[in-house]
This record gives structure tokens, C-alpha cells and sequence, in this order.
């Protein structure tokens, strides 16, 4: 080789170390993203999820869990946000909860981001943006947009077919890094089975009472707009559908978990636990196929002229017109459905009932915006800060 | 089927990093400037790959 080829090779060698740092600067950020979050005055410890499978201390998906414990003994519920981490109205529901909400019996425990590894990647090929930002009066918050599977640099290779455990169902491969395809998990499991063992023994030693799993769904996927029930809470989530229907201002309908559907935290936490197993699905615009862009405009507005002209040709699930779904619409429907089921449940169970107040509700959320409820880190003293 | 992951995962992670040094030595022998660009492009996500950023 000549060594005039050497200046010119040199050129080109620092053009893509460059573009090297910069594309590995924006995947690192997303990884190592920290979010603040201000611990509210109803929570009175953080525990970990390795607390409960020892064999997640240390790893990605040993997650925060909040604990809100009010000075009268009752029941317990457990809520978790970001199963599915792109579906971000879970996630900041179960922030609202943290940063307000105040507990006078009971316990209610909170978990952001149940597949905190999700949360660190989006989907290939999908042109997700990295994060988003929430505006508020003190400048706005930002979060990491996320996968619905746990990172594959978390848990890889994937098998040809995912054979659930215990049920032996056949899943698609994918799924056995599906938060919500691995419950009830194992303790030596894949790191997705782990993770949804823990959660499992969260709800067997913690004696939860109720069990919400907070999603969003594309608006051409039927189970939309719905509780998600086990057979054992059927009553209770259609008295809880038909009171919100009835009260909140918006529609929510119920379903039953199918028998025969394994992995889902509706079907195996009701079979494995003592709890009542609901899961809470609202619209989600950007998740549909026929979407145009994914930008975090999409995310937040809940607005797309393709989806819009879906839903006018009658091909969606759940109306859809130039409004959209804002987040502030979709956060709010969680946030009523979780005070409204605490409600129900604590009418329903006075033995053990779980009363919180201070939760924003549909309306406070529609009218004044997400923004509003979260709090500002910068003025929080360091011991009232979390991180996630 | 972890201890296959794992197999497989170490077994991967040869492979990039020989694929990588296959393509620096392609690029320090190449003569030509477009199978440069080339060689360059095409190891920017195998070194991702390989820090584990990716």
C-alpha cells in the first residue's frame, strides 16, 4: 500500500469514528437515560423487585416499587405501569400515583416500569423517537419512549417458537421477551421469566388484593377501550366499567380473560395468586399500522391522518376524528379506572379496603394536561427523589 | 435453554468481533476510496454491536 493512500484513509477512518460516537451517543443515552421521579407524600418506602427474586438484584429489571401505606390497616393493590414501555399513558398514570396520590387505609404498591430493560430500546426499523418530553410550567420532563420487548441485549437469542411456561402453550418467538406472554415466570428462567416471577411473589407476600396492569392498544385491535378481567373479578371490573361510564364522562368497557390464553397477567396472576387480575387498555393511535410518522408529536397528540382516515372508513375499534387521543385523555382514563376501582373494591371489601385520595381524575387531566401533575424535580429535596 | 442462550450469545459475540477484524484489515488494504467508504459503513453496527450499545 502507498503511503499517499494513508492521509486519505486516515479522512474517512475519523468520518466514521464520528458517526460511530454520534449514533453510539444517542443508543448509550437511551439506555442510561435516568428519570427523575418525585416521591410523593403518600410514600413511605421504595423497595426493589429483587427484594421479592433475589436473582434480579443488580440486573436492569430490578425495578423501583413504591410503596403508599395509610395509617389505617387494610387490603392491598398492586399497579404497574410499562409492561409494555411503549405504551407510555401506563407509565405516566402510575407516575401520577407516585407523585400524588395519599393513602388512608391500606397499601397500594407501584411499579413504573415493570420491563425497565422494554423501556431501554425501541423497536428496530420502526423509527421510534428515543424519548419524549412532557411540557410543564417548570420547563417539561423527559422519558424514554420504549419496546414492547425486553431489550435484546438484555435476553438473546430468541427460539424458534416460545413455549410457555407452565401452561406448555406455543407462543410467537418474540413473545419470550413479552412481559406479558411470561407470567406467572420461574426463578431460573429467561431474564423476562424472572422478572414476572417477581412480580408473582410481590402479590403472594404482599397479599395483594387486586392486580392492575396498565396498557394502550392500537385502534385496530378489538380490546381496546376495556377492563381485561380473570373470571374471579368479573362482577367487580363491570361494576367498576359501568360506574366510570356512568360518572368519568368517557366509555370503558369489560372482557374476560380467555381460559386457554397463557402468559397474560389478567389470566396468570388470577390463577397463581389470591389476587384479582385486571388489565386496563386504552387508544393508542401511534401504535397502528397504518400510522404515518413516529415522532413524539404522534405519541402525545394521538393525532395521525391515516389512522383518522381509518376510523372514518369504519376500520378501527374505537371512534377516531381530528381530536385524536392526547395523552391527557389516555393518562386520565387510567387514573379514574385505577381511583375508581379502589373505590368499588373498598365498598365491595370493607375489611379490606384501600382508601387513597389526591389521585388527578379524567377530567383534572383532560383540563389542565399532564404536565400539570408532574412534579419538579429541581425543587424536591434529594432523599424525596427516585430514579428510573 | 439459558445455558444455550448464553452458548450462543458468546459464540455471537466471536463472530462480530472477527467480522470486525476481517473488515479493518480489508480496509487498510483496500486502494480504491468508494471500497473504503464501503468497508466503513458496513463496520460502524458491528463495533456498536461489539460495545454493547446495540
Amino acid at each position: 500500500m502507498s503511503a499517499r493512500m494513508w492521509p486519505r484513509k486516515c479522512v474517512l477512518a475519523i468520518m466514521a469514528g464520528a458517526l460511530l460516537v454520534v449514533s453510539g451517543q444517542s443508543f448509550y443515552d437511551q439506555r442510561h437515560m435516568q428519570e427523575p421521579v418525585v416521591l410523593g407524600s403518600g410514600v413511605t418506602s421504595v423497595k426493589k423487585l429483587s427484594d421479592y427474586e433475589p436473582s434480579l438484584r443488580g440486573t436492569i429489571n430490578d425495578c423501583n416499587l413504591y410503596v403508599l401505606e395509610g395509617k389505617e390497616p387494610g387490603g392491598a393493590v398492586f399497579v404497574f405501569g410499562g409492561t409494555h414501555a411503549e405504551e407510555p399513558a401506563g407509565r405516566l398514570a402510575a407516575w401520577l400515583l407516585v407523585e400524588h396520590a395519599e393513602l388512608d387505609r391500606g397499601r397500594l404498591i407501584v411499579a413504573l416500569s415493570a420491563n425497565r430493560s422494554a423501556s431501554t430500546v425501541t423497536r428496530p426499523s420502526a423509527a421510534y423517537p428515543p424519548s419524549y418530553t412532557i411540557p410543564t410550567a417548570w420547563g417539561g420532563q423527559t422519558f424514554r419512549m420504549g419496546d414492547r420487548w425486553t431489550n435484546p441485549l438484555d435476553q438473546w437469542p430468541d427460539p424458534e417458537v416460545f413455549i410457555h411456561y407452565p401452561s406448555g402453550q406455543y407462543l410467537a418467538y418474540v413473545d419470550v421477551r413479552n412481559l406479558n406472554r411470561t407470567f406467572p415466570g420461574r426463578p431460573n428462567g429467561t431474564l423476562t421469566e424472572r422478572t414476572t416471577f417477581g412480580f408473582m411473589e410481590l402479590i403472594r407476600r404482599e397479599r395483594i388484593d387486586v392486580a392492575i396492569d396498565l396498557h394502550e392498544a392500537e385502534l385496530q385491535y378489538p380490546v381496546i377501550s376495556t377492563i381485561v378481567t380473570h373470571q374471579k373479578g368479573q362482577e367487580f371490573a363491570t361494576m367498576v366499567s359501568m360506574t366510570l361510564t356512568d360518572l368519568e364522562g368517557f366509555k370503558i368497557g369489560t372482557e374476560f380473560s380467555p381460559l386457554n390464553l397463557h402468559g397474560l397477567s389478567h389470566r396468570e396472576i388470577g390463577d397463581y395468586s389470591n389476587a384479582v387480575s385486571l388489565l386496563f387498555e386504552a387508544p393508542e393511535p401511534f401504535l397502528d399500522a397504518t400510522r404515518g410518522k413516529s415522532n413524539a408529536d404522534v405519541l402525545l397528540s394521538g393525532q395521525d391522518e391515516f389512522v383518522i382516515k381509518a376510523g372514518k372508513h369504519g376500520l378501527l375499534f374505537e371512534k377516531m376524528d381530528e381530536k385524536g387521543w392526547p395523552i391527557a385523555v389516555r393518562v386520565g382514563r387510567h387514573t379514574s379506572s385505577v381511583a375508581q376501582t379502589l373505590q368499588t373494591w373498598s365498598e365491595d371489601n370493607p375489611a379490606r379496603a384501600v382508601v387513597a385520595r389526591s389521585i388527578p381524575r379524567y377530567a383534572d387531566l383532560v383540563r389542565n394536561g399532564v404536565g400539570y401533575y408532574l412534579r419538579n424535580p429541581a425543587k424536591s429535596p434529594s432523599a424525596r427523589l427516585a430514579y428510573e | 435453554m439459558i445455558l444455550l442462550q448464553s452458548i450462543i450469545t458468546v459464540a455471537y459475540y466471536g463472530l462480530v468481533a472477527f467480522a470486525t477484524a476481517m473488515l479493518v484489515q480489508s480496509f487498510v488494504h483496500a486502494k480504491s476510496w468508494d471500497r473504503e467508504v464501503l468497508y466503513l459503513i458496513v463496520l460502524v453496527p458491528f463495533v456498536l454491536r461489539l460495545l454493547r450499545l446495540k
